[in-house]
């Protein structure tokens, strides 16, 4: 299904942004490369230090430039390279996915895993999970709409900090 | 204000290039983006000329910002990063686009992989706008280094790092070093004798003028940062002056509590309360056992200081130094504080001890049925047999004995799923003892596979099933119970599908490697990561084999997996040349990838709020408060301050702080926005 010349005509590609820390996961998508297991494209990897250094904004703001799912993924419990920061992860998450729904936010639209840096199966699995799942939802349009009731957001990176500020 | 950026696409032979139209890759990057001025793309971007091309175009185009789109930036991130400060561009001024792990290997589809790889160089190049210099931060170095394990890990460690001419402490829980090399009999594959091979590395490290030893003594506490640790040991009491005692015997001849399980003896011999482990202990001079001692007792019981109890003090009394005696009931545990500079973890495993979870082969049930340490320490000729093999039950020579291989290991029923590596070839070696000294008796091995990589391992085990005839049977025993005075294991032979009933006199498990029981906490005390069954990680499995998570800190021998005596001794090598290295330098550089709480002119001085949520969030003590004083001396207000030297650069803090003011450098907001921002989403 991961191959382009089998996909139906004029069907739904969602983008996903994922999140990741650099020590597992980012490792683990590097090793599925290295392994050449094929997925599907429609996922880009933003990568940070720690997953317990992702701020939530980070993920709003992703939705609000169009983005229809986000996967957020770190070291298993107990492997995080800082010992302890995919648990704050895990908490922040935990307050963070009842808001989303309160919000009026699809949850199933933000996906949190772990996948380890000798992972590249489970990685390949993930991604193609959350994009055909996200397929299914179809685009995120209602946050989109939002959106084009304020000002312009897409002057490029140079407001964002005076947005988040 | 703006940059200039060049971007330069790498082909990567053929392996980006096939699947990816690089061309179109660089002219994409170029259109609608003022900002980046150059573009070109290269077969290699890795190679020499690739470099010299990137070194040549920052030069000429005077570029101030690069994005490399190539491999992963865990490849080459490095030689990029220094090639642009060759050509006098800070090195944080360069980003990786990741095209051929990320695109040219995992999509095969040209057309697909192109597109994605057009939004990642222009994630890239927008992040690289906002890329700010840094410099690598210079922490100085305390040139002495902390061994904590006195096991053959540890010694070796400590031997290498000292005969360079470096101070070394070593602390040991236990009473002597010498760890479980010490416990055994003979080792494979060559039979030699452990203690005759351990015992003179044991002196050697006492002799050492460059060693400090502690032994009964733990960590309390390690606080600090690569080159610059801070280490609290706790000296725990002794109740026997070191400096003092000549280590002459008496008062361990004296002691009445004559009944105590020794631990070195793996509970199969006794000893005394004032005691030392094993007759070449180091330092060979007792400890006081205060939990069995009779004085001790008494005075727990009464409620009264020690020195008050009369019941017994045979040892003090017959203590010949003088005028003060060595035997002092009073001590109380001491804490000291060391600096040093690098840290070696060399604190060993532990035996699966309670093989009472394997019931079914009559673990804790019955006393015939012992573990592969316990029988080395039967075998041994410092054991409590004196090298002779009897059972413990009532000390008749063996006639039948079964081994039962994998207990604990390779059996995830019982939790335990991995391989302990050396109960093969520890088995093998059990037999032949055996053999040699029962030479009318007969071995029996149940076993799921033999596994013997290692030289001369496979020859070894050979030896023990054709020279020394100990049959081994494949398959796993699934009872063993008691008949009259024979043990009678009940087991599978899977090569002939038959079931097996052997009446042996002894059975011995060979018990897996466990980490020890306190390896979680003493990982949190060191901040340094653990697997699942709790042994210590490493940061890279091939690369970085003796490096632990924490920068400064490594790891050798069996705390960071089971391994034999060859590869723990490798490994300790190779971490005490990681110790040399580091202490070889005067000053340390580290990457700038740190946090920093923001700092703005009067009057406010700082957005922090002073909450102090970075502070309970950080997971290596990092943040600092910082009074902000007025002229007068007085507090405006309180803030957090980060700590360089101790910052892993987790980003945590930033994450949690609710004013954001806290900024992760290389990772900040703005470069994070500028990511998502940049993703093109039609």
């Amino acid at each position: 299904m991961s191959k382009a010349e089998a996909k139906p005509e004029n069907q739904f590609e969602p983008k996903i942004i994922a999140f990741l820390c650099n020590w597992c996961t980012y490792a683990g998508a590097d090793l599925a490369g290295t392994g050449r297991k094929e997925y599907q494209a429609n996922v880009r990897i933003i990568k940070l230090p720690c997953t317990g250094g992702i701020d939530p904004l980070f993920l709003i703001k992703a939705f609000e430039r169009g983005a229809d799912g986000i996967l957020v993924s770190g070291c298993h419990p107990g492997d995080c390279h800082y010992n302890s920061g995919n648990y704050h992860a895990r908490r922040r998450w935990n307050v963070f996915r009842p808001l989303l729904e309160f919000c009026g936010i699809n949850p199933d639209r933000i996906q949190f895993s772990w996948i380890s840096a000798a992972e590249g199966g489970k990685w390949v699995e993930t991604i193609n999970g959350i994009v055909d799942a996200v397929r299914e939802l179809g685009p995120f349009e209602s946050y989109q709409k939002l959106n084009t009731i304020g000002p312009e957001t897409s002057g490029g990176a140079a407001d964002a900090s005076s947005e988040t500020g | 204000m703006s940059k200039k950026i060049g971007v330069f696409v790498c082909h990567c032979g053929t392996n980006i290039s096939a699947t990816v139209d690089v061309e179109k890759v660089a002219e994409e990057a170029k259109k609608n983006n003022p900002g980046v001025s150059y573009t070109t793309t290269y077969k290699y971007m890795c190679s020499d000329p690739g470099q010299k091309l990137l070194r040549d175009k920052i030069k000429e185009e005077g570029l101030d910002g690069v994005v490399v789109a190539a491999c992963s930036p865990k490849m080459h991130e490095h030689t990029f990063r220094n090639a642009s400060k060759k050509a006098g561009m800070n090195p944080y001024h360069v980003e990786i686009s990741n095209l051929r792990e990320q695109c040219s290997w995992v999509h095969p589809d040209k057309p697909t992989g192109t597109e994605k790889s057009v939004d990642l160089v222009r994630m890239m190049t927008e992040k690289t706008r906002k890329d700010k210099s840094l410099n690598p931060i210079k922490v100085p170095v305390t040139k002495r280094a902390l061994v904590i394990g006195g096991g053959i890990a540890g010694i070796q460690a400590a031997l290498d790092i000292a005969d360079a001419g470096h101070e070394v402490i070593m602390v040991e829980r236990e009473a002597s070093i010498g760890g479980h090399m010490a416990q055994l009999s003979e080792t494979f594959p060559t039979l030699d004798c452990s203690q005759c091979i351990m015992t003179p590395k044991m002196v050697e490290l006492a002799q050492n003028e460059n060693i400090t030893l502690y032994t009964w003594s733990e960590i309390e506490a390690v606080d600090g940062y690569l080159g610059n640790f801070d280490v609290k040991i706790r000296k725990k009491a002794r109740s026997v002056d070191l400096d003092l005692c000549t280590g002459c015997s008496s008062c361990w001849q004296v002691c009445p509590s004559k009944k105590i399980k020794s631990e070195f003896d793996m509970g199969l011999g006794k000893r005394t309360a004032i005691y030392i482990p094993f007759p070449q202990a180091i330092p060979s001079k007792p400890v006081l056992d205060r939990e069995h001692c009779l004085l001790f007792k008494d005075a727990r019981k009464k409620n009264i200081p020690p020195n008050d109890s009369k019941v017994c003090r045979k040892c003090l009394d017959i203590c010949p130094i003088a005028p003060v005696k060595a035997i002092d009931y009073t001590q109380e545990d001491e804490i000291i504080t060391e600096k040093i500079g690098a840290i070696v973890v060399a604190t060993g495993y532990k035996e699966l001890d309670d093989i009472s979870m394997y019931g079914e082969y009559g673990g804790g049930k019955y006393k015939d049925v012992i573990t592969g340490l316990q029988f080395e320490r039967l075998a041994s000729a410092s054991g409590p047999s004196e090298g002779e093999i009897q059972r413990p039950s009532d000390g008749k020579v063996p006639e039948i004995i079964v081994f039962i291989q994998c207990v604990g290991s390779r059996d995830p029923a019982k939790g335990c799923s991995y391989c302990s590596k050396t109960c093969c070839m520890y088995t093998a070696k059990h037999t032949m003892l055996y053999k040699h000294k029962v030479h009318h008796g007969h071995a029996y091995v149940f076993y799921i596979d033999i596994r013997c990589p290692g030289k001369g391992y496979e020859e070894f085990s050979l030896r023990a099933i054709e020279e020394e005839g100990a049959t081994y049977l494949r398959g796993r025993v699934s009872r063993v119970y008691k008949k009259g005075d024979k043990l009678v294991v009940l087991g599978a032979d899977t090569l002939t599908g038959s079931v097996v009933e052997i009446e042996a006199d002894m059975v011995v498990l060979a018990s897996a490697m466990k980490a020890q029981d306190d390896a979680e906490k003493f990982a949190q005390k060191l901040s340094i990561q653990y697997d699942k069954d709790k042994f210590f990680s490493e940061i890279h499995p091939k690369l970085k084999p003796v490096e632990s998570s924490s920068a400064g800190i490594f790891l050798a021998g069996t705390c960071q997996g089971p391994k034999d005596i060859p590869e723990t001794v490798a490994q300790a090598g190779a971490a005490a040349s990681k110790v040399l290295a580091l202490l070889s330098a005067d000053e340390l550089e580290r990457e700038p990838v740190v946090a920093k709480v923001d700092r703005l002119p009067a009057p406010i001085f700082s957005t922090c709020i002073g909450c102090f949520y970075c502070q309970r969030v950080c997971p290596y003590g990092a943040i600092e408060s910082e009074d902000i004083k007025a002229r007068d001396g007085s507090t405006i207000k309180t803030v957090a301050r980060v700590n360089e030297g101790l910052c892993q650069g987790c980003g945590l803090c930033a994450a949690t702080c609710r004013s954001k003011s806290v900024e992760l450098a290389g990772f900040n907001d703005e470069q994070v926005y500028a990511e998502i921002n940049s993703v093109e989403f039609n």
